[in-house]
C-alpha cells in the first residue's frame, strides 16, 4: 500500500470522527449543509458516508453497524445517522491543534479593542480548560493595535482598488510628508509589513512600511494603475533600487545594527569590535544612522559618506557650548 | 483510496472504545484482522493502524489483562480520554473563536486550527463568521525551523541545532531544551535550557541554520514550574526609561517625536537663533534616538540623559576631526 492512500485513509478517519458527532447533534442535515459547515467537499463526504455504515460494534451482526440512511441520501439529499452513540462526541484537541488556536486567540486578544478583549477572554479560558495538559508554551506577543487597525484599513482599500491617502515619515530626511497612492497589496518580510503601491507623488511603485505610515484615510477614488502580483520580497526590501556598498567600523556598543538592518556581511575585529558592508539608498539615512551611532561607529569607505555626519556632530555639539539663557 | 482500511482503523477504534476492559492481541486479531496470512504480518499492520490511530489524537492504552501475569499485553481507549470535554460558547465567543480560523499565514497551523475548529463545530457550536470589529493579526512565521521547535515544545523533547551568532560567521551546534517559543516584534525566538552550558538561554530563530532536529524522546525533560513565556518576552524588549525627558526641537523636524510627546510648547526660545524651537515633553526617551535628530534637537532635562548625549557628541566630534 503506498504511502498517500495510508495517509489517505487516517484523513478519512478523522473527518468520520468529526462527521459523526456533527451528525448526532442535529436530527437531520442536508448534504451541503454538513458539508459547508465541517469543510469537506459535498463528494467527499458523500463517499466517507458509504465507508461509515459498514463500521461499527465487533458483534458482525447487522445491528452492530452504524446506521446510514442512505435512502434519504439518495432521495432529499439530508443525512440521517444513528446506532452510533459512542462516537458521540468528538475527538478531544491535540497538542497542535490545541496550541494553534489558543496561539490565534491570544494574537486576537492583542489587536481587540477593550470590549472585545473580553469575549475574547471568556473563549479562551473555555477553551485551555478543554484543552487542559497541553498548554501552550507559546506566545505570540503583542501587536500593536493601532499597526492592525492601519493593516486592516489598508486591506480593506486593496480589496475595494480605493485610492489612500498617506501620511508618511521618511526617517532619512526626518519628515512626513503627504502622498496619494494606489494599494495594490499589503506584504511581509521578516516580520515587518509592508504596503505595495503606486505613489502619485513618485510617479513610481514604492514600499511603505506600516509602522511609518502615520494617517491613513481611504479616498472614493478608484486606482488608476493596475494591480501587479505581489511582490516577492524574498531577496529582500531593496531589490532594484539604486545603492551604494558602505562599510563601517563598529565598537562593541555599536553592534546591535548588525542585528536591526539588513546588513551585507559583517567581519568581527579584535576586542569585540567589526567591519559591516551594508547598501545604503539614500545618504541621509546613513547619516542619521552615524549620528545616532555616535561616537561608536565610523565610515571606513567611500570616505566622504561620514562628512555629513561629522558636520551635524559639531553643529550638534555647538548648542550646548551656548546654553540659552 | 482504501475503503477497507478506513473501516478497519475506525472499527479498531469502535472496538477498543466500547470495551470496559483491555482487548488481547488475539481477539483483536480474530475479529478484525481474520486474512491476515502469518502472525508477523498481522502484528505489523496492527503496529501500524495503532500508530495512525495515535497520530489522529486517540489514546490507546496498553495494559494487562490479567494483573496476575503480566504475560499478555491488552488494548482500550477510554471514553473520558478520548472524547472532548464539553465546551459551551456564549454566540460572541464562538464568534472570535471562527475568527481565529483566519490568524496563523502558516500552512500547518492554519489546517491544525481549521482542524481544532471544525472538532467545535463536530460537538454542535455555530462557528458563523459574525461581524464582530476587531483588526485581525496575522501570524507569520516563515523561520525554517519554527516547526520543530513549535513541535519539540509540545512534546518536550530536545533539539540540536546549528547558531549563526552575530558577527561571527561559523555557526556553531547547540543543544536545548525548549521550554517555549516566544513572538517578539515580529520575530520568533525559542526559551529553554541550554545543555551545553547549562543555563537559561533564548535563540532567535531566524539565526537558525537549517531546520534543526529533535534529539531526544517525547517527554525528556520537565519545564520548570513557574517559567512566563511571556515574562522573557518582556526581557527582550528594551525598557522605555520611565523618567520624563524634556527636549526642544526645530519646527518640523522630529515628527515620531511629536507623535508620542505628553505636551507640546511651540515657538520657545532655545539654544540658537537659527530657527525658533518647540519644546516637547517626552515620558521617556534614550540618547540613540535623541541622536539620531543631531543639531535638530537639544536636551533640556534630565540632566543625566544631557550629560550622556554631551559626552557621546565629544568623543565623536574628537573621532572624525
Amino acid at each position: 500500500m503506498s504511502l498517500t492512500s495510508a495517509g489517505a485513509a487516517k484523513d478519512q478517519v478523522g473527518r468520520l470522527l468529526r462527521l459523526v458527532p456533527y451528525l448526532h447533534a442535529r436530527d437531520q442535515v442536508s448534504l451541503d449543509e454538513a458539508a459547508r459547515a465541517l469543510g469537506v467537499p459535498p463528494l467527499q463526504l458523500e463517499k466517507d458516508l458509504r465507508v461509515l455504515f459498514l463500521c461499527g460494534l465487533p458483534g458482525g451482526y447487522p445491528d452492530d453497524l452504524i446506521d446510514v440512511d442512505l435512502d434519504a441520501l439518495e432521495g432529499e439529499g439530508v443525512i440521517r445517522v444513528s446506532n452510533a452513540e459512542y462516537l458521540a462526541r468528538p475527538l478531544r484537541l491535540t497538542p497542535t491543534e490545541a496550541s494553534a488556536i489558543i496561539v490565534a486567540l491570544q494574537a486576537l486578544r492583542a489587536g481587540s479593542p477593550r470590549e472585545t478583549r473580553d469575549v475574547v477572554d471568556r473563549a479562551l479560558a473555555k477553551l485551555s480548560a478543554a484543552a487542559a495538559g497541553s498548554t501552550p508554551l507559546v506566545d505570540p506577543g503583542d501587536d500593536e493595535p493601532t499597526l492592525l487597525e492601519r493593516r486592516a484599513q489598508l486591506e480593506d482599500a486593496v480589496r475595494r482598488r480605493r485610492q489612500v491617502q498617506i501620511t508618511y515619515y521618511v526617517p532619512a530626511r526626518d519628515q512626513e510628508s503627504e502622498r496619494v497612492v494606489d494599494a495594490h497589496a499589503v506584504v511581509s518580510h521578516h516580520g515587518v509589513a509592508y504596503l505595495d503601491a503606486y505613489c502619485h507623488s513618485a510617479h513610481a511603485p514604492r514600499l511603505f512600511r506600516l509602522d511609518r505610515i502615520h494617517e491613513a484615510t481611504v479616498l472614493e477614488a478608484e486606482i488608476a494603475t493596475s494591480p501587479r502580483k505581489p511582490r516577492d520580497l524574498t531577496d529582500g526590501v531593496f531589490g532594484g533600487e539604486e545603492a551604494t556598498l558602505v562599510t563601517l567600523r563598529l565598537q562593541p556598543q555599536a553592534r546591535w545594527m548588525e542585528e536591526y538592518y539588513s546588513v551585507e556581511e559583517v567581519r568581527p575585529l579584535a576586542e569585540g569590535g567589526s567591519e559591516v558592508d551594508l547598501l545604503v539608498g539614500d545618504e541621509r539615512w546613513l547619516q542619521r544612522l552615524l549620528l545616532r551611532l555616535t561616537p561608536y561607529a565610523e565610515v571606513v569607505s567611500p570616505a566622504q559618506y561620514g562628512q555629513g555626519a561629522a558636520a551635524a556632530i559639531r553643529r550638534a555639539l555647538a548648542l550646548y557650548d551656548h546654553p540659552p539663557g | 483510496m482504501s475503503a477497507s482500511k478506513t473501516e478497519r482503523l475506525l472499527n479498531l477504534l469502535i472496538m477498543l472504545l466500547v470495551q470496559r476492559h483491555y482487548v488481547s492481541k488475539e481477539r483483536i486479531r480474530e475479529i478484525l484482522y481474520p486474512d491476515s496470512p502469518s502472525t508477523d504480518a498481522f502484528e505489523k499492520t496492527f503496529e501500524r493502524d495503532k500508530e495512525e490511530l495515535r497520530s489522529l489524537g486517540v489514546p490507546i492504552e496498553v495494559g494487562q489483562i490479567d494483573p496476575y501475569f503480566d504475560d499478555e499485553p491488552g488494548y482500550r481507549i477510554r471514553a473520558d480520554e478520548f472524547a472532548l470535554p464539553d465546551i459551551s460558547l456564549e454566540s460572541d465567543e464562538a464568534q472570535v473563536v471562527a475568527l481565529a480560523t483566519r490568524v496563523w499565514d502558516h500552512a500547518r497551523l492554519a489546517d491544525a486550527t481549521a482542524d481544532a475548529v471544525g472538532k467545535l463545530a463536530a460537538a454542535g457550536l455555530d462557528l458563523d463568521l459574525g461581524a464582530l470589529e476587531i483588526a485581525q493579526p496575522r501570524l507569520s512565521a516563515d523561520e525554517p525551523s519554527f516547526d520543530v521547535f513549535w513541535e519539540a515544545t509540545l512534546a518536550r523533547r530536545p533539539v540540536t541545532f546549528d547558531y549563526r551568532r552575530p558577527g561571527y560567521d561559523e555557526p556553531l551546534t547547540r543543544h536545548l531544551e525548549p521550554w517555549g517559543v516566544v513572538r517578539f516584534s515580529g520575530r520568533w525566538y525559542v526559551v529553554g535550557q541550554d545543555t551545553d552550558r547549562g543555563e537559561e538561554r533564548v535563540f532567535r530563530l531566524s539565526r537558525v541554520v537549517g531546520a534543526g532536529a529533535m534529539s531526544g524522546p517525547p517527554g525528556s525533560f520537565v519545564v520548570p514550574p513557574g517559567t512566563d513565556v511571556r515574562g522573557v518576552a518582556r526581557r527582550l524588549a528594551p525598557a522605555k526609561p520611565a523618567e520624563e525627558a524634556v527636549v526642544l526641537v526645530r519646527p518640523g523636524a522630529a515628527a515620531v517625536l511629536r507623535r508620542t510627546a505628553t505636551r507640546t510648547q511651540p515657538d520657545v526660545d532655545g539654544p540658537d537663533e537659527e530657527t525658533p524651537w518647540d519644546r516637547l515633553h517626552l515620558s521617556g526617551a534614550h540618547a540613540d534616538e535623541l541622536l539620531a535628530f543631531g543639531p535638530d534637537l537639544y536636551v533640556e532635562s534630565p540632566l543625566a540623559l544631557r550629560e550622556e548625549l554631551v559626552e557621546r557628541l565629544r568623543a565623536g566630534a574628537r573621532a572624525t576631526s
